[in-house]
Order: C-alpha cells, then structure tokens, then sequence
C-alpha cells in the first residue's frame, strides 16, 4: 500500500526555508486584524460609498444646469433682504447635505439586515470562522459601518459636493459677468462643514446607533426576513402598550431615537439646520443629555447579544 | 500532548442525538479518515472539534477548549468543510490579501505558487470560477497556511474525479510533512484509503471502529473463493461475507493467513468493504469488530 511513510516527508521540510510567520510571533495584532475586518466589509458592500457618490453625483448634474440661470436668479434676489438672500443661496447646499444623509441612512439600514444574516445565507460563515478573527471583532466591525465609517465617508463626500457646487456657482457668475461676491458673502460654508459633521458623526453615528445594533442583532438571529422581524417587536409592544395603558412612550422613544423627537430640534433634518450656527451649549447639550448614554448602554447589551449570537449560529 | 484529546463527548439537535459518547485519541502527525454513513455525527464531531459546535463532554484540541477559544485555536487549525463556503463576491487577490491580513502563519508566497499552477485569475471573484477551481483556491489558501491541524469535512464534495485525485496529491505531496494532523471524512472512501494512516468508523454518534492502516493489514483480510471452497470458508468464521461473479468474497478478522492461501485469493480488504462488514454487522451480531 502506499502509505504517506513511503514519501520523504524530509525533501518536504528542506526544500522549504522557514517562513517569516514560522519565526515571527504567531499573533496578528487587534487593530490589524480589526482593519482587515472592515476593509472585508467595504469589499462585500460597495453601497457604502458608492451610492453617497452616485448620490452627488446625480445632485451635481442637476446643480449644473441650474447654474444656467443662476446670473439670473441673484439679480432678480438683490431686491431681496440679507436673511432671504442667505436662505435662497443655502437652499441646494441644504438640500445636498440632506439628501446625501438620506442616502446614507437607507444604505445603513440595508447594510446592518443583511451584515450578520448573509454570511449565514451563503455558508461562507464556514469560512470566516476557519480563520483567527473572533466573534467580537467581527460584529464591531460591521457596527463601526454604520456607526463610525459610513458617517465619516458621507461627511467628506458632503464637504466635497458642496465645495464643488460653490466652485460651480462662482465660475457660472463669472462666466455672465457677475462678481460673485454676493454669493461668497452669503454663504456660511465652514460653518455649514461644522454643523454637517457635528450632525452626521452624533446624530447618525451616537443617536441611532440604538437601532443599528438593533438591526444588527436580528440580522444575526432570523433565519429569514430579517426586515420583518426588526419591526415586528417594537411594533407588538407599541400596540400592547397603547392598548393596555393607553399610553405611547415606547412610540415616542423609538420616534427620538430616529430623530425627529423635539427634544433635539437643533440637531433635526430640516431646511433651517444650516442657518443656526453650533455653539458649544448645543455640543454638552447633547453629549450630556441622558438619553444618550442610555443609548450607549443599549448598543453595549445589542452588541453583546449579536457577538453571543454570532458563536451559535451556523449556515441557514 | 495529542493533537485531540475527547471523552463522553455528547450532542444533541432536540429528540435526535447527534453524538452519544465520543472518546477519541489523535496524536499528532496522523492523517485520520472519518468514515460514517449519512448523519453518523461526523460534521457534528468535526464541528465540535474546531469550535463551531457547543458539546457536552470533555474536548481539547492542541491543549485549548475549542468552544471557548476558537479564534486563539485557528491560529494552528484549518478546515475545510465545504467547497462552497467562499463567498461568491469575494475576488481572488482579495481573499489572499484577507488571509494574509490576519492570519499570522499564513505564507503568501506560498499561496501565489499554488494559484500559478492553476488557472485561476487573481482578478477573478468566486462566483466565477467553476466548483472545482474554487476547491483549487481554497486548498491553496488553506495551504499555504503552517497550521498543526487540518479538518476536511467532505472537501471534494461534487468535484470531478480528476479534481478530486489532484486535490488528494497536492495535499499528500504539498502539504502532509508527519508533524502536522490532517483529518478527513467523506464518502469516497477508496480514494483516500492510500493516504490514511489511522481510520474511524462512525455510525449513530458513536465511534464504532478505529484502527491505524498498519494494524488494518496485518489484522483483516480478504479470501476470494471459488464455490466449491465456500464451506470451507465460512467454517473458519469470517466476520462478512458477499457474493461477487462466480465467487464469493469473506471477510476475516485475526485468521492465521496461511488457513486461507490453500483456499482461494488473499488481499488486504478496502476499507469501504471493511465498513460494509462492521457497520452491517452492528445492525445484527453487533461489536464484532470493535475493539
């Protein structure tokens, strides 16, 4: 029989200086193999920065062609006073900020249902298993998406957007011999980059992150309709509570924790966001505010969850 | 230290008992073949073993508790338990740049040889590569990476037979070096009967055989007779006997060889005939061939 003994497992051996990996120590440190991990996820999810870019992209075009009677617009705007006149030329820089934010959030949303529900689909769970990335890793890694990367990725992109629609107004001026001084002078953009990153990173990134790992964490426990399931329970429990007490607090939470609660008007998606500069009062208003860290601390359990789930589940 | 060291290992999905007791004893720089029919508990066994499977019972693997230290444990573990399990979006310059990026015995020169004697593309994603090179990759990832133990649960599963024979060669050739542990299960038993040096039955969660090759040829032996030396046969008790074209073929266990040269033909049995004889024998007389 040709047994393995019969081969010179010795010619094997020499034929093979030892390797690097075989002398160097046999660890990957934690904030490479957590680079690794995110850079996967940017791999699997193009949508993350390829739809806030088809986004602008798509913004932009239709900036151009309003630029065409722009030289008009600004004439016919000078009867108007300074406040009109700065909220008529912010407009499209607001609206590109809010639709690149709505871009983000859909691409959010869809990416946390799937996160920990595809790999599962596909088996290819299997495979990130057989490799030293433990469990933990890879559930921060796909929450610091929604939470740290796609907020930053649509703060630069949104920076970008808006220098270049500003770059397209003043050659546009330019170009119908106009001195776009008046729209320089009406048009607050660092302040508007401030207020942009300032809601993205907390906002998006602080405030909802409640509900991504909610969404997190049932895209790692259904077996299917993953959508479905996200909704179901906060829903059964909203109607249990208005039926039973007649009350409407967990409808009220779940609605803050998406933003549109009073409490954090100056922080809301509207057409006027732009026009209240930040001030440091808003800043430890926020970072102080209770509701926060109560967030923080529901992330912490949904992500505990997802990482306990993450070692029981197997292939669908 | 051996390679896997299990006692009383238990599983159970509900009502059905996936494993029923498992001890088991692998020392390093075996290549066990895990042999079972359909649900034997193989995959559960094997799942157990690398951490993807909660058990009850004891278990280390290279001296950790698998369930609990996964992640440490597959720094010195590979496995492949399907060949489907790439993800299909995945290209292949990114899954090498993946490994490589976290796994610290990975060896990416290595890797690249393996790949430049296929034809696979770099920039290739795995949803475009037929089933079989997508098993090409995969070994080739798998070993490229110095690992002390390496579990293939049926990892040529749907390959062609050229695939397969190819996937065994570089494995035994490339790969197997006597200090590292390989272990394999899968259905095609004859083809890996030559590359095994220790073999397992397994049938309803149990382990109902196991022996090293060496001890399988000098042990059990096959008689191929003529009818007319059939009585003869039998009289000397075989432990499995089948009718093939104008002769029948017994099986025996601890027989004197010489008994049987005078009767018909002496061969050392396959292991799937071997498997027939002992998993059809627990059905009837039961731990004949159990040690």
């Amino acid at each position: 029989m040709n047994m393995p003994s019969n081969r010179s497992p010795e010619s094997v051996r020499n034929s093979q200086p030892p390797t690097p990996a075989a002398i160097a120590p046999a660890a990957v440190s934690g904030r490479q193999t957590m680079y690794w991990a995110i850079r996967r996820e940017l791999w699997e999810n193009r949508a993350i920065y390829v739809a806030p870019v088809a986004a602008a992209g798509i913004f932009l075009f239709g900036f151009l062609i309003s630029t065409f009677h722009l030289a008009l617009q600004i004439r016919l705007a000078s009867a108007l006073d300074p406040m009109q006149l700065t909220e008529l030329i912010e407009k499209p820089y607001t609206l590109a900020a809010f639709l690149l934010m709505l871009t983000t959030l859909i691409v959010a949303i869809f990416y946390c249902l799937d996160a920990l529900h595809g790999e599962r689909r596909d088996r290819s769970i299997l495979f990130w298993k057989s490799l030293p990335v433990s469990d933990l890793t890879t559930v921060l890694s796909k929450a610091s998406i929604p939470l740290v990367v796609l907020p930053v990725i649509t703060v630069a992109i949104t920076i970008a957007t808006q220098w270049i629609m500003f770059l397209m107004s003043t050659a546009a001026l330019l170009a119908s011999g106009l001195s776009p001084a008046t729209l320089w002078a009406h048009l607050p953009l660092s302040q508007m980059w401030v207020m942009v990153t300032f809601h993205l990173l907390a906002l998006h990134g602080l405030s909802y992150a409640p509900a991504y790992c909610w969404l997190l964490l049932v895209s790692g426990w259904a077996r299917r309709a993953a959508f479905v399931w996200a909704l179901l329970p906060p829903l059964a429990i909203g109607v249990v509570e208005k039926v039973a007490f007649n009350t409407s607090y967990i409808v009220s939470l779940l609605q803050s924790d998406f933003g549109s609660g009073p409490e954090r008007a100056p922080f809301t998606i509207s057409d006027t966001m732009m026009i209240h500069p930040l001030t440091a009062a808003d800043v430890s208003s926020f970072l102080f505010s209770p509701g926060l860290w109560i967030g923080m601390f529901v992330v912490a359990a949904f992500l505990a969850a997802a990482v306990r789930l993450r070692r029981y589940q197997g292939p669908i | 230290m051996p390679c896997i060291e299990a006692r009383g290992l238990r599983k159970a999905y509900g009502t059905n008992i996936a494993l029923d007791g498992v001890n088991l004893r692998l020392e390093e720089g075996r290549i066990l073949g895990l042999i079972g029919p359909n649900g034997a508990g193989k995959t559960t066994a094997l799942n157990a073993i690398l951490g993807i499977t909660q058990y009850q019972g004891e278990l280390r693997v290279l001296g950790r508790d698998p369930w609990r230290e996964r992640d440490l444990l597959m720094r010195d573990v590979c496995f492949i338990s399907d060949v489907a399990v790439l993800p299909r979006w995945i290209k292949v310059s990114q899954a090498i740049d993946y490994v490589a990026g976290v796994h610290p015995r990975f060896d990416r020169a290595k890797a690249e040889g393996f790949l430049a004697r296929t034809t696979i593309h770099r920039t290739s994603k795995v949803r475009e590569l037929s089933k079989g090179m997508v098993a090409q990759l995969h070994l080739a990832l798998v070993m490229a990476i110095d690992a002390r133990l390496l579990v293939l649960d049926e990892p040529a599963l749907g390959l062609d037979i050229l695939y397969r024979k190819q996937f065994y060669d570089s494995l035994l050739n490339d790969y197997f070096d006597r200090s590292r542990t390989i272990i394999v299960t899968t259905h095609q038993v004859e083809e890996i009967q030559n590359i095994l040096t220790d073999v397992m039955f397994m049938d309803r969660g149990r382990i109902v055989f196991e022996c090293s090759m060496e001890e399988l040829e000098s042990r059990y032996m096959e008689l191929s007779v003529h009818p007319e030396h059939a009585a003869a046969a039998r009289s000397l008790k075989p432990m499995y006997e089948h009718q093939a074209i104008g002769r029948t073929i017994f099986l025996f266990d601890h027989v004197d060889r010489q008994q049987l040269i005078p009767l018909g033909e002496v061969r050392t049995p396959g292991i799937a005939d071997l498997f027939v004889a002992v998993i059809g024998n627990q059905a009837g007389t039961a731990q004949g061939a159990t040690r």
